[in-house]
């Protein structure tokens, strides 16, 4: 379980974040939406430590993590699959995974067979230089690396930005299946909302920093008001 | 006869060419280690590899021999740097660029002073550890000798476990990733800042190599005695395109191999220009360095 309790940061005069506060559950997915610049990347880099708030709190299973080392909250179980994914294109696929396994106990041989059983895809490349994936391998090859360590929670920043519709919808399937099996505690940041609901058990709005919504993802989904003003959802 | 006179002539400066290059080539790489992982352009890599130099060489007085001595030099570096990145460099992380430049150029005339005024300014000659007379050839002699010889074999031994490391083992990997794109790094769990303080030290410990060859024999060891290899090994660095180790290399033992030809053929007051000449033409050919690749950064 992950939370945050009333996370304020500031950018000089910007606030990224006005006490934002709510908890995601393990095990499950819990959707972080919103517009271009609502703060969404803001609170994935506070809770990885990249971002230290100027008040309010990160907790991870009850404990306080906000001033700890981002390479700190890394070992304990937290991966980040930052905006853009985040692969080291003058890196091969193999490279990059056992990058991921290195701070960790886990066998890096057995976790790579793991990684290229779940993305046979990368398997294929084992050898190729990440530079010459495409938009999707490269979002499989991050939450590859981002999983053979292990880790307890996820957090995913738009990991469907700049995908395919058909390669979108495989990519949530996914990650609920990941997160099922490995019950993984998700945060799940898009802003294609109605990918991201599709696959949620929970759902947090995020307008210009602040919280307008936490609820179930088929009530977010359902509100007509919140899928108009926040989440850009108009088609009926 | 003479057609093969004028050939030995041309094997002997190419040889003699190569074995200053070589060295050039470690400083370069210093350097090139210095730039990936830091962004630092270390002005002060010469000085700090002469004072480890100074450090190590200067336990020949308590009679110990030259190879524990050496290795006490590089020892010295490999502290030496660490402990500079830590207190001198880590502040300087995120500001401006001038700030590095401004603090090693500092740091380069504060090391040479200490150094003055710890051992005088006065060369200390040490005696090699194999012969310094060439090799003779149907009674002529080569332009290498045993300890040019060493040299070449321990430059490129050391440039070759750099490489090693840096490619195939795991510590390597991390070093890569710090440089490459620290926050990822970070975000794997990956101490970055550790690595870089290693990569402080790594580097220093070749420089140091470079020192130690460099003071041995007949330039001797003083305050200065790196800068001239420090200038040619920057320029070959910056022709290298100071994102890569071998082309820092490859470019040192050019300037080594050019210069030593301009002193034999034209006047060795025109060497010091030739690394210079051969920096403005690679930057006009190619101002992003020659061996440096157009491939798009991480993603
Ligand atoms: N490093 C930064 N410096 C200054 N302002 C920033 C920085 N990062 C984000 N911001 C600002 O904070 C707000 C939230 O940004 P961000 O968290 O990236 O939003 P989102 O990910 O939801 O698009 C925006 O107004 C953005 O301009
Ligand atoms: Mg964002």
């Amino acid at each position: 379980m992950i939370g945050v309790q009333n996370l304020s940061v500031s950018f000089g005069a910007v606030q990224a974040l006005r006490g934002v506060s709510f908890q995601a559950q393990t095990g499950s997915i819990t959707a972080v939406l919103g517009a271009n610049g609502a703060g969404k990347t803001t609170l994935l880099r506070t809770i990885s430590g990249l971002i230290k708030p100027a008040s309010g709190d990160v907790t991870f299973d009850e404990k306080t993590i906000t001033n700890e080392p981002t390479e700190d909250i890394a070992r304990m179980g937290v991966a980040h699959v930052p905006e853009g994914r985040g692969v080291i294109a003058e890196f091969t696929v193999e490279e990059n995974l056992r990058l991921g396994a290195l701070a960790s106990k886990v066998n890096i041989a057995e976790g790579l067979e793991r990684q290229y059983a779940q993305f046979p895809v990368l398997g294929q490349r084992r050898k190729q230089f990440a530079a010459t994936l495409s938009g999707g391998e490269r979002q499989m090859l991050a939450m590859g690396r981002a999983l053979i360590a292990n880790p307890k929670v996820l957090l995913l920043d738009e990991p469907s930005l700049g995908l395919a519709p058909l390669v979108t919808a495989e990519l949530m399937g996914t990650i609920k299946q990941l997160c099922a099996e490995q019950s993984l505690t998700v945060l799940l940041v898009e802003q294609n909302a109605k990918s991201a609901l599709r696959i949620a058990d929970h759902a947090v709005v995020l307008h210009v920093g602040a919280v307008v919504a936490d609820d179930a993802a088929a009530a977010v989904a359902a509100d007509t008001r919140l899928r108009q003003y926040y989440l850009g959802l108009n088609e009926q | 006869m003479i057609a093969s006179i004028f050939a030995s002539r041309i094997l002997n400066d190419l040889l003699g060419g190569i074995t200053a290059g070589v060295v050039i080539g470690l400083v370069a790489l210093s350097l090139v280690l210095i730039w990936q992982s830091t962004h630092v352009l270390n002005f002060a890599q010469g000085a700090m590899a002469m004072f480890a130099t100074y450090i190590g060489m200067t336990q020949l007085d308590h009679h110990l021999n030259y190879w524990v001595c050496a290795l006490i030099s590089v020892a010295a570096g490999f502290v030496l740097g660490g402990a500079t990145e830590r207190v001198l460099v880590r502040p300087l992380y995120g500001k401006a660029d001038i700030n590095p430049i401004v603090v090693m150029v500092g740091f380069l005339s504060l090391l040479e002073a200490i150094a003055a005024a710890i051992w005088s300014g006065t060369p200390r000659f040490i005696d090699p550890p194999f012969s310094s007379i060439f090799f003779q050839s149907d009674g002529a002699p080569t332009g290498l000798s045993p300890f040019a010889l060493f040299q070449i074999i321990a430059a490129i031994s050391v440039m070759a476990a750099t490489a090693l490391l840096f490619r195939f083992t795991k510590l390597g990997l991390q070093l890569r990733a710090s440089a490459l794109a620290p926050e990822v790094a970070r975000l794997l769990g990956v101490r970055v800042n550790r690595l870089l303080t290693l990569g402080w030290a790594l580097s220093t410990a070749v420089g140091a190599v470079a020192a130690v060859i460099i003071s041995t024999g007949d330039t001797g060891l003083y305050p200065a005695n790196m800068e001239t290899v420090f200038i040619a090994g920057f320029i070959a660095a910056a022709i290298g395109g100071l994102e890569s180790p071998g082309g820092a290399l490859l470019a040192g033992v050019v300037i080594g191999v050019v210069m030593q030809f301009v002193n034999d053929y034209f006047n060795s007051g025109y060497a010091g220009f030739v690394g210079v000449i051969l920096l403005i033409v690679s930057l006009l050919i190619r101002p992003q360095g020659l061996f440096t690749k157009n491939a798009q950064r991480r993603v």
